[in-house]
């Protein structure tokens, strides 16, 4: 077994990020269905001229989601600017049969007083922010991707009675959001006629320092790491520190196999050693956990 | 519309002082403000020096206490709070929502601004804010076009400030953790980018090469002028092409639209640069402070004056400078 310890936290699957046609997207989640995460996110978080899926289409895999026995949770956009995505999001959030998960402020001011979740990209850093908004409603919150095992262990042991934590536990990390697409800028074309070409990197444009070091990742607005950060090392510390779900980020390629390892690694059945050689054939640009440990975001081997 | 300039030291605030700035922010030497670099910043005995100074002259004096509290040093935060408050500030600038609560329940005659770092780009993020915490005035992110600024003052609830000159965030602020990721501090958790302590600078025979916490942000050649050291201004290699990915070296100057501004009415133009010299802030803010105050005289007729253009081309980081996400080409 992983750990004595009765908590064993349970895998969700992120959102999205990318742009990915709308066959893939259908199918990706049809598998996903069949995997051990016991919460799917679903919806467009990064970009409101990606459309390939609608509000209705999110809310049709919601109840797909939900028949086969996991629970949905809608996210929304994490960068809002415009009245459109205003709109789109208020309507989001007019539909009560799921949970939603705010990316933006904006979010929080729609869904305050039901159940909600905050995602990574709400500014949650400290206690007395958790306890305002679980006042608030808030019924899980996934913490900030650069806060570590000290503010996750303080914010824990601080929590209001039902607040759930989460993790972004594996994925390549979201950064940064910006009024620019840099996939548009680095394929010299304006956003107003980006064409979609964010389309063309199903795991984002890999950017490398000038001496071949891979660095970043873009995705449209967002900035990624090209590494993929992994706590599949500390599982029996999160389990202990009392984390209730570990967050998978989908990648074009192995995440049912991802998933499984980390399952596989919960229920003891798979050897941490092994479980984290598979990881790395599968991340080409190699593997970073130097969030958890307090230091940069790129660090590798930090953890235990 | 209200001229806020940066002071990072005393003799910075008295030169915004008289060059005529409506309002000066400051900050604690600490990690509790977004400039929390080493011999910058105000100890108590100064900040009521510049105080002093500034009421005498009917100009504002701001707080900045606009970084992430964690709970290992939430003190640090409030008791920021309580210095602030107790000085007498005219209104504190504030990012994170946990300190928000604590000073809006304990100040409750304070004046409260909401930070640039808190991210609020759009009216229902500004109207949750304001409901809870009672903001008198929002910082707004450098994400937005001037229509989209035009826009968002007629539905915010409260006045609207926003950056008019300085460097240029290309990222939404508040929410950039690149510069953690390469060194393990970030302006949310320690209250700067990219921070001297792990910037290192190195001549080789391929180029001057600058680094931030051991990753190679940018290598020029020793021709080639050194900017700042902000990771988003350096150049990569995309696709095998060697470029900058994220953002030139620019900083941002919006002197040439700004009876666009003074129209759409925002309430405060901010000035970046805290961290800058006297120099820089007495220049800077006898500029604006002319070209606002010709704008206003005569808005239709306005143009900004060469001589304007020279001195702050003087004193701008990198050659060039951008109208930056108020023009929409440039998103």
């Amino acid at each position: 077994m992983l750990t004595n310890s009765q908590n064993t936290p349970r895998l969700t699957l992120g959102p999205i990020l990318y742009h990915w046609p709308r066959e893939q997207v259908l199918d990706f989640y049809a598998e996903m269905l069949e995997t051990p995460v016991d919460v799917i996110y679903l919806g467009e978080t990064i970009c409101s001229k990606r459309r390939l899926l609608r509000p209705e289409d999110y809310w049709e895999l919601a109840e797909r989601v939900a028949a086969a026995g996991k629970e949905p949770v809608i996210s929304t956009l994490a960068l809002i600017e415009s009245d459109g995505e205003l709109k789109t999001l208020q309507r989001l959030c007019a539909d009560e049969r799921f949970l939603i998960e705010a990316n933006d402020l904006a979010g929080l001011d729609y869904l305050e007083g039901r159940p909600f979740v905050t995602g990574h990209s709400i500014n949650l850093y400290n206690q007395r922010t958790l306890a305002f908004l679980a006042q608030r409603g808030l019924k899980r919150w996934v913490l900030p991707v650069e806060l570590g095992r000290e503010t996750t262990a303080a914010l824990i042991g601080s929590r209001p009675n039902g607040v759930e934590c989460e993790l972004f536990a594996y994925g390549r990390l979201p950064l940064a959001y910006s009024a620019r697409c840099f996939t548009a800028y680095n394929r010299n074309l304006g956003k107003d006629d980006c064409q979609f070409c964010c389309g063309d990197y199903p795991d984002g444009l890999l950017v490398s320092t000038q001496e071949g070091v891979p660095f970043l990742s873009l995705n449209g607005i967002q900035t990624q790491s090209a590494t993929t950060h992994n706590l599949l090392p500390v599982l029996a510390e999160v389990a202990r520190l009392g984390v209730d779900l570990l967050r998978i980020s989908p990648q074009s390629s192995r995440t049912a196999d991802i998933v499984k390892v980390f399952a596989d690694a919960l229920t003891g059945d798979l050897d941490l050693d092994q479980g984290l050689a598979r990881l790395r054939e599968w991340c080409p640009s190699g593997l970073s956990d130097g969030y958890w440990s307090g230091k940069a975001g790129i660090a590798s081997g930090t953890v235990v | 519309m209200e001229l806020v300039c940066p002071a990072g030291n005393l003799p910075m605030l008295k030169a915004a002082v008289d060059q005529g700035a409506n309002a000066v922010y400051i900050g604690f030497r600490d990690d509790t403000n977004a400039r929390h670099f080493a011999g910058l910043n105000f100890n108590d005995k100064q900040i009521r020096e510049g105080l002093n100074y500034a009421h005498d002259r009917k100009v504002k004096v701001f707080v900045a206490i606009n970084t992430y509290a964690q709970p290992n040093g939430w003190e640090r935060w409030t008791a920021a709070v309580d210095r602030a408050a107790d000085l007498g500030v005219d209104a504190i600038i504030l990012a994170d929502m946990g300190v928000l609560d604590y000073a809006a329940e304990r100040y409750p005659n304070v004046n409260l601004h909401l930070s640039v770092q808190g991210s609020a780009t759009n009216p229902a993020a500004i109207r949750f804010m304001h409901r809870h915490f009672g903001i008198k005035r929002v910082v707004v992110p450098r994400v937005l076009s001037l229509a989209q600024v035009a826009h968002l003052i007629q539905e915010a609830p409260v006045p609207v400030e926003i950056f008019g000159f300085g460097s240029l965030c290309v990222m939404v602020e508040g929410r950039c953790l690149l510069s953690s990721y390469a060194c393990g501090q970030s302006p949310n958790t320690f209250g700067a980018c990219s921070p001297a302590a792990h910037v290192e600078w190195r001549d080789t025979a391929q180029g001057q090469e600058t680094r931030l916490g051991g990753v190679l942000i940018e290598r020029r050649s020793h021709d080639e002028p050194a900017g700042y050291p902000t990771l988003c201004k350096g150049r990569y290699d995309v696709a095998g092409e060697l470029r900058h990915a994220i953002e030139e070296p620019t900083s941002l100057n919006t002197l040439d639209i700004l009876p666009g501004i003074l129209a759409a009415g925002v309430s405060a133009i901010k000035i970046e640069g805290r961290q800058r010299s006297t120099r820089y802030v007495s220049q800077v803010t006898q500029v604006w402070r002319e070209a606002i105050d010709a704008c206003q005289r005569n808005p239709d007729a306005f143009r900004p004056r060469e001589s304007w253009h020279q001195i702050l081309a003087q004193v701008s980081e990198g050659a060039q400078t951008t109208i930056g996400p108020y023009h929409r080409p440039w998103h």
